[in-house]
């Protein structure tokens, strides 16, 4: 075992492993630090020097979130010399921010806000320049406003190392240092695949989602319109940290209650289109399988991210992606069709939200022709968790307080499988049960599958199913895909036997659960906890497989027909194309 | 954004693309090399087209991100044409010690502006470059990539003159071999 590194903080004595930065080893010892710039998720770059902290020994002023503490250090964090320093830092990065705190949509949720009231920064001496720099809302998924950017960085190495999309990119340099799209050009001509992983990551409000709420309230206040809504697996378990429930807290009950209050006069749940996602991908699967009707490995294709980042960058890929579209999608053509037929509404008076964990959805409801398969655009809008959960407070619905309500079953019970579709593995691991039953024609004895859980960044496993062998594998984080990729095209070039038969994808960190439409602060202990509150659900149902759902059965028995069949492909399947990766 | 407009506008007078080629393979294997391919691609367009940025990237296999970090962190680097004839007068050691100062300030006169200036009508532009690597021809000068050899260096005005005309003593083609 490697020697301990044994030091002081504020004259604490702390242990730690070799290589420990001093902020870590503070928060050992309970000495809370304030930082700006580092963020959990990511590597610290020391930009913004707010966590400086004073070396005793060396009388050196030190950032405490990139350096290692080293034997017999003697730290201080807490003096009126090293707090009259953070407050220069502080004071000269407010002074090029714009004061406009109460129109910004990150007004009370914003990390630069928080610190400026925890240090008490009332005045200033120094004058607010601010660069005049234009708004880029190109992509209608995601808003850059380059003006309120303290240039922690943190956006960039999401986009470049964490998601390898390099859409984003700081230009120029010293005070004229800005972020902007790769080569200054709209944010929609570059590579950006809408994952969104930069807003959820920014500490201001310099890129937020393209809020859409106002839209959204209009046609509730519309006599005209008949406004339905559905929700994503992955916000039942991250709304309610907006409103100070326990992380991972499962609130589907209160949501459905708080959108009819809203006026939404009908709750369905994405839940069951991922249990519909199923059925026809899970049949997909089978006759690649046992049929040879399409390529091996089948790539799923429920993640809007992934499949614009596979149309960029992964062409050669079409092949093998799920023609299956996502299950927000396919809830979206069946509210215009199968539940406007069955209740007599004219479907063009239709308006379906849908509420996601994702700014990338913004962007899929008008990719192609196929998401307007009903006859109208299949989905009207997608909001995403954070702006609910504005929705939510500007009711005055008791969020806290509110009994739980069912939603309208036709399109919204569900099962087990399609809850965990919020998860990382969750796809794979639905999928699973339903196409062990379609090979064999019996559920499996036990319908976990634990190789397709957790954070791993590519997880692999093999599954034995009426003899033959299938290997999956699982990767989240688009950095992640490529080595997944990689083997495949081996293997391809080579003529050699797959490395695998399925493989999920999932475009953020931890699946839907760490979406980048989320509420902020996502962590890897903060996405297990959220994906937990997904298996407990899925644990305790009384349904765990998708083609166990008998509101599914009951759609194919009264008017969908085959799985797979004419009707079904109509409505809920689509199909890809290589994009450039730059419009420009 | 005011600045895209601006790109769409200029003429993009591209390096022929096999001359990217050679020019990525040429850094692509050497660590940290961007930058020297960036310069030699400045150096032959006098500045640096979007287009070309992309193409070499593409060959390098560096985003364009990436590349543009690296050109608006330099000055030097320029994103636009900084007029319609770029003339590059060496200022190498060949051409220096035979009077290639004389020529640039003859130039400077004649169109009123200083090395590293452009002309207000966006006709010309002026620089000093390093050489040109066609010392046999010295004292010279390098316009849009036609190289003028040769010149008297008391007449900056009949330079202008054939350049105007499009006249090289000596085309592009004839360069690249001394090259």
């Amino acid at each position: 075992m490697t020697d301990m590194i044994n030091a002081t903080i504020n004259g604490v004595p702390v242990e730690v492993a070799p290589g420990t930065t001093i902020l870590d080893a503070a928060r050992k010892v309970h000495v809370k630090i304030p930082t700006l710039c580092k963020h959990p998720d990511l590597e610290a770059t020391g930009a913004c020097g707010i966590c400086i902290v004073k070396v005793q020994n060396t009388g050196k002023m030190l950032r405490s979130c990139c350096t290692p503490l080293d034997e017999g250090m003697d730290i201080l964090t807490e003096t009126p010399e090293i707090v009259e320093v953070r407050r220069g830092v502080l004071e000269l990065t407010l002074s090029r921010h714009p004061n406009e705190c109460l129109t910004c949509l990150r007004n009370q949720n914003c990390e630069l806000q928080a610190l400026a009231a925890d240090f008490g920064m009332t005045t200033s001496d120094l004058p607010n320049i601010v660069p005049d720099l234009p708004l880029d809302t190109s992509t209608k998924s995601i808003v850059l406003d380059p003006r309120k950017c303290i240039l922690c960085g943190r956006c960039i190495t999401v986009c470049q190392q964490h998601q390898n999309v390099w859409a984003l990119s700081f230009l120029n340099r010293g005070f004229k240092t800005r972020i902007a799209a790769a080569g200054d050009i709209p944010l929609a001509d570059s590579p950006c695949v809408r994952c969104g992983q930069c807003s959820a990551h920014c500490p201001t409000g310099a890129i937020v989602e393209y809020d859409e709420t106002v839209a959204v309230w209009n046609k509730l206040q519309d006599p005209e319109a008949y406004c339905v809504v559905q929700i994503a697996p992955a916000v039942r378990v991250a709304v309610g940290e907006a409103f100070g429930f326990p992380i991972g807290a499962n609130l589907t009950g209160k949501i459905y209650a708080s959108l009819r209050r809203m006026g939404f006069k009908a709750v369905f749940d994405t839940n069951f289109g991922a249990d519909l996602t199923i059925m026809e991908e899970a049949s997909e699967f089978k006759s690649r399988l046992l049929e040879g009707t399409g390529a091996l490995p089948l790539i799923t294709s429920c993640c809007p991210g992934w499949v614009d980042f596979m149309e960029k960058f992964h062409g050669d890929m079409i092949d093998h992606f799920s023609s299956c579209k996502s299950p927000h999608e396919m809830v979206g053509a069946l509210s215009k069709t199968y539940y406007a037929e069955k209740m007599g509404i004219d479907p063009a008076k239709i308006f379906v939200v849908s509420i996601m964990p994702c700014t990338a959805k913004k962007s899929e409801i008008i990719r192609s022709k196929e998401m307007s398969s009903s006859g109208y655009q299949d989905v009207d809008v997608s909001l995403t968790t954070r702006e609910f959960a504005r929705m939510i407070k500007q009711s005055g619905i008791d969020f806290v307080t509110i009994p739980d309500e069912q939603p309208d079953h036709m399109l919204g019970a569900y099962t087990g499988a399609g809850t965990i579709f919020g998860a990382t593995g969750g796809v794979m691991e639905a999928a699973l049960r339903t196409a062990h039953y379609y090979v064999t024609g019996h559920d499996a004895p036990r319908v976990d599958f634990e190789m397709t859980r957790g954070l791993e960044g590519v997880k692999e496993g093999k599954l034995n199913v009426a003899g033959k062998e299938i290997r999956v594998a699982v990767a989240h984080g688009l950095a992640n895909v490529e080595q997944v990729l990689e083997k495949v095209r081996a293997a391809r070039e080579a003529g050699e036997e797959l490395p695998y038969h399925f493989i999920e994808v999932m475009a953020c960190a931890g699946g839907c659960v760490g979406g980048g439409g989320q509420p902020y602060g996502a962590t890897n202990e903060l996405r297990t906890k959220r994906a937990a509150g997904l298996y407990q659900e899925d644990q305790a149902g009384l349904w765990r497989c998708s083609h166990h759902n008998p509101y599914i059965k009951e759609l194919y028995a009264e008017f969908l027909g085959e799985i797979g069949g004419h009707k079904a492909h109509d409505l809920l399947h689509t199909g890809y194309q290589v994009l450039p990766e730059y419009k420009r | 954004m005011s600045e895209d407009t601006a790109l769409d506008d200029v003429e993009v007078e591209e390096a022929p693309e096999d001359e990217i080629v050679v020019l990525a393979q040429k850094w692509k294997k050497k660590r940290g090399s961007l930058i020297m391919a960036l310069h030699e691609l400045q150096g032959r367009l006098g500045y640096v087209p979007r287009e070309s940025a992309m193409k070499l990237g593409r060959e390098m296999g560096i985003p364009l991100a990436n590349i543009y970090e690296v050109l608006t962190f330099y000055n030097y680097f320029k994103l636009e044409s900084p007029g319609k004839y770029i003339i590059s007068v060496c200022t190498g050691t060949a051409c220096h010690i035979k009077g290639s100062p004389k020529l640039l300030h003859g130039i400077e006169n004649e169109l009123g502006i200083k090395e590293g200036e452009s002309t207000p009508d966006g006709e010309y532009h002026l620089q000093g470059v390093r050489c040109l690597g066609c010392c046999g021809l010295a004292p010279l000068a390098s316009v849009n990539g036609k190289v003028y050899g040769k010149q008297d260096v008391t007449d900056a005005h009949g330079l202008l003159e054939n350049v105007k005309r499009d006249e090289p003593m000596h085309v592009a083609a004839e360069s690249n071999d001394a090259e």
